[in-house]
């Protein structure tokens, strides 16, 4: 039988105002796939996005759903998740949004480890905004912001997070929507800090001015550019290596969780345990 | 009971926050406002609450809507330079209508400024912090007592008019150390003001569907109602719009729920807007409104016994302006007035708006310091 997709969208709100072709309606899918196999019931769920064509992701899912600032996803899901820790917060943000004027929060809501699940969908380009140059723009490609090819070094994203201390990092395109629906289910049962950094198309506003100006010539070239990371591992060449970006999850550990460690700084003010002192942390700087 | 405390306001005004039932506190350090997210993080977690520094100005006061926007009261303390980060988060609060109590401990500015030094130039910023069109509360203690309960209000007016909420208080009454009393929970309503809610059918809920100069009606998240919260202009289920009418209704409910309101009703609630100091048969008043009233206490006093009959006005709710009370003081004093501020004459500029006049006197100065009686003396002997 189908999926019946109606039980989680805001049907009203359909179709999207993204344009044809766009990946972001595939990870939406995909998200909401996701949700329905984690079992989550949407009146504890959260979706919060920022500004960008991924800000308008959380206006199409029927839950309790906020559109911030530019940038600001994380500090505000932050603030939603330790208000009401039982919660399930999804954070969807874009390249601009995430790392670029939001960076500052990705890297310390990674930090944290707070159990959020943060989507960053890249495709490589601020496209809402018409094509000017984002964090993750390949360097060489055109955009309206440098017309004679970006010379900017490029964020990766998913190693941002990893050095940032993220709990759970992992990478996967909208290519194969299965495979990102696993991937999203591991996050999303992941606790702590889950990044999950989802390439997508942009085909009118990265494709055009870049010799891929269909959806799927922009999405064979994120084709060439990602393969899973065990066979990544293994690649030879440096400069290969460097101009491929792994997939499938990079980094999963054991860490503790913000929202249950502020319950033992609760618990010490209530004195039902010791104050906390540094023989509570095997990590201790 | 009325408690005595030996405290500071800026102690003072965190305390207030909790015991108004504000259980988060997103922040920052900076000079001269720190204290408040010292004592909120002793004090929230104990009454199982969260406070949490974050990485900078935004992020905190981001987190605090957030943590609002879910259900519960929040706060945020900061001085000049963090307001200026602040400022396009707290749009959100203004059109989302999301209720949040913004503490400002005024340094000197602009910029970094002085850090360390009193001042009281952030008052127009706390009229318009952010850009486009809306109508602040502001608050602005005049004594240890005040930061208490200014906060305490704050809360209440966040709550019942759902929306970002100004305390001021200055570098001088945030670190004042020295006995404040403090009313009792009862009487200043401490945590009985919480927003409406919504209690029908999920299916029938519609946050923004409102009347004129009336407030949001937004439920606490993860209860069944869900609903969407946008900074984009919206209608009245929540979703972006851009329809030339509902974006004007928008405008006028968001300056009316405030401003109208005020005008029409007298104030925002029943305590007192200003405060005013042997008026009745004064010959000159004096204006001056957060420490520096401090100073004209003893002004008004030394000037009496000098023969001199003068008067004080000290504004507590700054914005909306106690319009109808200022035009009575125009008309009664004509040119007999002063206005004392640690500003270059921000609330003069209002008060000159108000009566329409400019022949008052103005006793001003923006370099730090506080003006002492004796200056205010001199220059209300000036004017007779």
């Amino acid at each position: 039988m189908a999926f019946n997709y109606d039980k989680y969208l805001r049907v009203n709100k359909m179709p999207t105002l993204w344009c044809w072709g766009c990946g972001d309606g595939v990870i939406l899918k995909a998200t909401i796939r996701a949700i329905e196999k984690m079992g989550w019931d949407m009146k504890d769920v959260c979706v919060v996005s920022g500004i960008g064509c991924s800000g308008r992701f959380s206006s199409y899912i029927d839950c309790n759903t906020v559109h911030t600032t530019h940038g600001r996803t994380v500090a505000y899901a932050t603030g939603i998740k330790l208000a009401k820790p039982h919660a399930h917060v999804i954070v969807v943000a874009g390249d601009g949004d995430g790392l670029a004027i939001g960076g500052n929060h990705t890297i310390h809501g990674c930090r944290r480890n707070i159990d959020l699940n943060m989507i960053l969908i890249n495709n490589f380009i601020y496209g809402l905004t018409n094509s000017q140059t984002s964090p993750t723009t390949p360097r060489g490609f055109w955009t309206v912001s440098q017309k004679n090819g970006n010379i900017d070094p490029t964020f990766n994203a998913s190693n941002l997070a990893i050095g940032a201390g993220a709990s759970f990092v992992a990478r996967e395109s909208m290519i194969d929507p299965k495979k990102l629906e696993k991937i999203l289910v591991k996050g999303f049962s992941h606790k702590g800090f889950s990044f999950i950094e989802v390439l997508s198309n942009c085909h009118i506003n990265l494709g055009r001015k870049n010799k891929m100006a269909s959806a799927m010539d922009n999405l064979a070239w994120i084709d060439s550019i990602t393969m899973p990371v065990k066979k990544w591992e293994a690649l030879e060449d440096p400069i290969e290596k460097e101009n491929i970006l792994p997939t499938g999850v990079l980094r999963q550990v054991e860490q503790e969780e913000y929202c249950e460690m502020y319950k033992e700084i609760q618990d010490a003010a209530q004195g039902k345990r010791p104050k906390i002192t540094q023989d509570d942390f095997e990590k201790k700087i | 009971m009325a408690r005595e405390v030996i405290s500071t306001g800026n102690e003072l005004a965190a305390k207030a926050a909790v015991e108004a039932g504000a259980r988060f506190f997103g922040g920052y350090p900076i000079t001269p406002s720190s204290e408040v997210m010292h004592v909120a993080s002793d004090l929230l977690p104990a009454v199982g609450g969260t406070a949490i520094q974050m990485e900078d100005e935004i992020a905190g006061i981001s987190a605090a809507i957030g943590a609002s926007a879910a259900g519960v009261k929040s706060f945020t303390a900061t001085s000049g330079p963090g307001i200026s980060l602040k400022a396009e988060q707290i749009g959100l609060a203004f059109i989302a209508e999301i209720p949040l109590v913004i503490v400002n401990v005024m340094r000197g500015g602009p910029s970094t400024g002085l850090p360390t030094r009193v001042s009281q130039a952030d008052i127009g910023q706390a009229q318009y912090p952010t850009h486009g069109d809306y109508a602040s509360i502001t608050l602005c203690a005049g004594s240890l007592s005040e930061c208490y309960t200014e906060t305490v209000r704050g809360f209440n007016l966040a709550e019942k008019y759902m929306t970002p909420v100004f305390v001021l208080l200055d570098e001088t009454i945030g670190h004042m150390h020295g006995k404040a009393v403090l009313p009792d929970l009862e009487e200043i309503e401490a945590n009985t003001v919480n927003r409406e809610r919504f209690d029908g059918d999920p299916a029938d809920y519609k946050p923004y569907d409102v009347p004129m100069n009336k407030p949001a009606v937004l439920n606490p998240m993860f209860e069944g109602y869900k609903y969407h919260v946008t900074g984009l202009h919206h209608g009245a289920e929540g979703f972006p719009t851009e329809d030339a009418e509902q974006c004007e209704f928008n405008i006028e409910r968001l300056v009316g729920k405030i401003n109208t309101v005020h005008l029409e009703n007298g104030g925002l609630d029943d305590l007192p807007d200003y405060e005013e100091v042997d008026l009745d048969d004064a010959e000159v008043c004096i204006i001056a409104y957060g420490s520096i009233a401090l100073g004209a206490y003893e002004a008004v006093k030394k000037l009496r016994s000098e023969g001199i009959k003068a008067g004080l006005f000290r504004p507590i709710m700054l914005w909306p302006s106690p319009i109808k009370r200022l035009e009575e003081l125009g008309k009664q004093f004509g040119d007999k007035i002063m206005v004392t501020e640690l500003n270059m004459g921000q609330y003069s500029k209002e008060i000159e708006r108000v009566i329409k006049r400019n022949d008052f006197t103005t006793l001003l100065k923006a370099n730090g310091r506080p003006i002492a009686p004796a200056e205010m003396v001199a220059k209300v002997k000036e004017m007779m």
